[in-house]
C-alpha cells in the first residue's frame, strides 16, 4: 500500500488504461461498486481534459489511506496552457470546446476531495480522492 | 485493442453490443458507422445493449446522444438496453440526463419496445393514406 504508480497520457488510448488501472486500484482498496464506477468516470473526463486542452502529460495514482480509511488518490497533471478563470471553468456548462462543460463540475461531484491548481503558461493539476 | 464494433442486422433492426472499455475514437467510428449502416438497411430501430460498459462518461455519453439525434433523422427509432445500476448512479452525479434517449433493463425489454414503437409508427403511416385500401376502411 501507498507506492505510486505513473502513467503516460499522451494519446487518447492512454485514458482508457488510467480507467482501467483506477477500477483497479479502487477494487484493492475495497470500495463499492458506485463509488469505483464514480472515481473511474471522474479520471477519464480529467485524464481527457488534460490531453485535449492540456497537449497531455501523466497520471499518478497511489492506493493509500485517508483518515484510517482506504482511499485511491489520483493526481492527474499537464504542462499546457493552463486555465484563465477557473472559477468559470468550475460552472457547469462552461465549455471552451465543443463539450457539454460537464468534466470538470461533475468530477467535484463524483469524488470525495477534488482540488485543481491551474495558472496560464504553467499547466494544470487536479487531485482526486476516493475514498472507503 | 479493439478497432471496431459489429453491428448486425436482425431484419428491419440493427443490433450491437458494447463490449469492450471504448476509446473516444472508436466511439466516433461506430458513429459513424451506425449511421452508415441504417441508411444503407432503412433500418427502423437499432438497439443499443451497453450492459458490459463499466462506465459512461461525458464523451460515451454524448456520443448515444447524438446516435439518439441521428436515428430521429433518419427516421428509426434506438433504445439504449442494460445500463448498470452504478453507472446510471454515476451518470446522473455527473451532471448528464440522456433525456430524449430511451432505455430498457434489457435485451428483451429493448426489443419489445422496438416492435411496439416501430409497429406504431408503420400504422400511423397506414391513417395517414400511405395505403389506400385500409384507409379508406379506417376513413369513418
Ligand atoms: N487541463 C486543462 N487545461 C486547459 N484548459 C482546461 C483543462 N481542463 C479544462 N479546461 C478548460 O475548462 C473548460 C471546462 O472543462 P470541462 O471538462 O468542464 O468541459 P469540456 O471539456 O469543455 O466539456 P466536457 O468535459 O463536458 O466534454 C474546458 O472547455 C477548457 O476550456
Ligand atoms: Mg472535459
Amino acid at each position: 500500500m501507498g507506492t505510486t504508480q505513473t502513467f503516460p497520457l499522451k494519446q487518447e488510448t492512454d485514458i482508457v488504461v488510467i480507467r482501467q488501472q483506477v477500477r483497479k486500484v479502487a477494487e484493492q482498496a475495497r470500495l463499492g461498486l458506485v463509488s469505483q464506477t464514480k472515481i473511474v468516470t471522474a479520471a477519464s473526463e480529467i485524464a481527457r481534459n488534460a490531453l485535449i486542452y492540456g497537449g497531455g502529460g501523466e497520471a499518478r495514482l497511489t492506493g493509500t489511506q485517508r483518515d484510517g480509511r482506504s482511499a485511491v488518490h489520483l493526481v492527474i497533471i499537464d504542462h499546457g496552457a493552463g486555465i484563465e478563470d477557473l472559477d468559470k471553468a468550475m460552472v457547469d456548462g462552461y465549455t471552451s470546446g465543443n463539450g457539454l462543460g460537464l468534466g470538470l463540475s461533475g468530477a467535484r461531484r463524483l469524488v470525495d476531495d477534488f482540488s485543481i491548481r491551474s495558472a496560464p503558461g504553467e499547466g494544470t493539476t487536479v487531485e482526486l480522492w476516493k475514498w472507503r | 485493442m479493439v478497432d471496431r464494433i459489429p453491428i448486425l442486422k436482425m431484419g428491419r433492426y440493427l443490433l450491437l453490443s458494447i463490449q469492450v472499455d471504448m476509446h473516444d475514437q472508436l466511439a466516433l467510428d461506430l458513429q459513424e458507422d451506425l449511421t452508415q449502416q441504417i441508411v444503407k438497411h432503412r433500418a427502423k430501430g437499432v438497439l443499443i445493449d451497453i450492459s458490459s460498459l463499466e462506465i459512461v462518461d461525458s464523451f460515451i455519453g454524448r456520443m448515444l446522444a447524438h446516435i439518439a439525434n441521428v436515428s430521429q433523422i433518419l427516421d428509426a427509432k434506438v433504445i439504449v438496453v442494460g445500463m448498470q445500476p452504478a453507472v446510471a448512479i454515476t451518470l446522473v452525479e455527473l451532471g448528464l440526463s440522456l433525456e430524449g434517449i430511451a432505455t430498457a433493463l434489457n435485451v428483451e425489454k429493448g426489443m419489445r419496445w422496438l416492435e411496439r414503437n416501430v409497429d406504431e409508427d408503420l400504422s400511423l403511416e397506414c391513417e395517414r393514406g400511405d395505403d389506400p385500401d385500409l384507409s379508406a376502411e379506417a376513413g369513418d
